[in-house]
């Protein structure tokens, strides 16, 4: 790999795809960020001139209750996400193999099903006509004016639905790798079920779940449809500011500075998580 | 050893919560009741609306050209790109792989949002070459993934015996290498297709007057309440096809 003639072949096979992500990854993500400090022109475009003044509107107090609601909403959902994904992937992974495959494809088709469709079909779910409210006023589990509809109860159900199997996927990757003759030794030597499960399984499959649970918070993180479709009009994440400054006010450097925002929301907890298993693995291999 | 049975029945739970919406609207794409809340017959009428709705055909339409084309061309990028990372070892391939990567943990509105922002600052008109753009932009990743996959499990020894058997390295590649290596490519393939229909979010932010795609449009009908058991009928048929490609896919990754 190191001749003049192996250097220049490498570069021809990694070019192409180099460069297509260059110019439209790297660049547009750059791009965010200097706009941030460009003034707006009332075309919805970008004026000429550098200013600082975009980023003082981020320091607008309404903005608070706005990121707080993305940050917990975001945070809780990574939490349920990760609890049933553990004991599911759990499950897949130490049935037989054709029983695996088969439920693997029961987690993924509905993953692939069009996401606008899925987030759809628990608006009629949730619908105050819809089958799931009379279920529950049936049952007398709700009063009859209950709304399941338009709150903050809706959007974090929702969001746990369209992430789970971002939670299963990584996870049942780590446990198919897991040994699981090792619970069975821990059983031996006294533990109970839960007991072998959350000291010998869960530590197992670490890096499965600290990968998924980075998808699932950063996948969450930048979510606009479910609160727009799902929740009230107080139930915004930073997703919906950014699009509302986009398309109603066309206002690209104040849209700008908010995205730059998310990226840097999305870019810490992946670079802290990069660097802890860097180290992680240091630490092992000594 | 005696099983504890809790996990066997959160997994049965959690699948039965991950396909109920579905079920609710297929069920409700064959009920008469416009609302869905109750079942008043069975009824192929929204079928029949769905069947004359030409606006909705149209967008099937541009969906397929901009899911055919894109899959194609990142079918193409991401082979040489997981062929780039699994051959060498060099500073170049740890730059690549992390920019490979994160497109796959980057939030839909920030691509879009950034695309967006190119193409405004560049002077392109959005339409269906941007959205064509910012699709293979997305699936490159995807198809990297899956095909680099495959390339873990190859036997390279078999290039060697092509070799020695006198084959030059090119008719290596092209008669040993690439058609076992076709069904990773294709199911990768089948994937970029999947996630180029299915995209609503960054399609949004960089299509122009004009390219309504098929999510584009099923937005703009739930808008109106007229046209949602029409959505219902439009679901059950997408999630038909879903199915299908799904189960095409996993059988193309298990053939050995």
């Amino acid at each position: 790999m190191t001749s003049p003639r192996g250097v220049s072949k490498q570069w021809l096979i990694t070019l192409p795809s180099l460069a297509w992500l260059g110019v439209f990854f790297v660049i547009p993500a750059v791009l965010i960020v200097v706009t941030a400090f460009r003034p707006p022109d009332l075309q919805g475009g970008v004026g000429s001139g550098w200013t600082t003044e975009t980023l003082q509107v981020l320091r607008d107090p309404a903005y608070l209750p706005i990121v707080w609601r993305t940050a917990w909403l975001s945070g809780l959902t990574t939490l349920v996400c990760l609890a049933l994904a553990l004991p599911v992937s759990f499950q897949i992974a130490r049935v037989g193999t054709r029983m695996r495959q088969f439920l693997l494809l029961l987690v993924v088709i509905p993953f692939l099903s069009n996401f606008l469709i899925r987030v759809f079909a628990w608006k009629s779910l949730l619908h105050p006509e819809g089958p799931l409210t009379k279920l529950l006023i049936a049952l007398h589990l709700v009063s009859e004016d209950a709304m399941l509809l338009n709150n903050l109860g809706a959007v974090l159900l929702v969001l746990i639905y369209t992430q789970l199997p971002f939670a299963i996927l990584p996870l049942y990757a780590a446990a198919e790798k897991f040994d699981f003759s090792l619970l069975d030794a821990a059983r031996d030597l006294g533990a109970g079920p839960w007991r072998s499960f959350s000291k010998v399984f869960v530590p197992g499959v670490r890096r499965g779940l600290i990968s998924a649970a980075v998808m699932v918070f950063v996948s969450s993180l930048g979510q606009y449809v479910i609160p727009q479709m799902i929740g009230g009009a107080s139930d915004e994440m930073l997703g919906s500011k950014i699009a509302q400054r986009v398309f109603s006010d066309r206002n690209l450097p104040h849209a700008s500075a908010l995205a730059a925002a998310l990226m840097l929301a999305v870019l810490v907890p992946m670079l802290i998580v990069t660097m802890w298993q860097r180290f992680g693995r240091k630490e092992a291999a000594s | 050893m005696r099983r504890s049975w809790f996990p066997a029945l959160l997994t049965a739970v959690v699948i039965a919560f991950l396909f109920a919406p579905l079920v609710v609207l297929v069920t409700n794409s064959f009920n008469a009741s416009r609302f869905g809340g109750e079942w008043e017959g069975f009824t192929w009428n929204w079928y029949e609306k769905l069947w004359a709705a030409d606006e909705v055909w149209e967008s099937v339409w541009v969906t397929l050209k901009i899911a055919l084309s894109a899959s194609l061309a990142s079918m193409a990028l991401g082979t040489l790109a997981a062929y780039a990372l699994h051959r060498f070892r060099s500073w170049l391939q740890s730059v690549h792989s992390v920019l490979i990567t994160l497109p796959l943990v980057m939030p839909d509105i920030l691509m879009g949002m950034s695309l967006l922002a190119l193409f405004i600052l560049s002077g392109i008109e959005t339409g269906l070459l941007t959205i064509w753009i910012a699709h293979v932009t997305f699936c490159l990743s995807f198809v990297t993934m899956v095909v680099l996959g495959r390339l873990q499990d190859f036997d390279f020894t078999l290039i060697d015996a092509a070799r020695d058997l006198g084959a030059t390295r090119k008719q290596a590649v092209i008669k040993v290498l690439l058609p076992l290596l076709l069904p990773g490519v294709l199911a990768g393939g089948l994937l970029a297709f999947t996630l180029s229909i299915d995209d609503y979010v960054i399609t949004f932010f960089v299509s122009g007057p004009g390219t309504t795609t098929l999510p584009l449009r099923v937005a703009s009908m739930m808008k109106t309440s007229r046209s949602l058991p029409v959505i219902n009928a439009l679901s059950t048929l997408l999630i038909a096809s879903t199915f299908l490609l799904a189960a095409l896919s996993f059988r193309l990754q298990r053939r050995a």
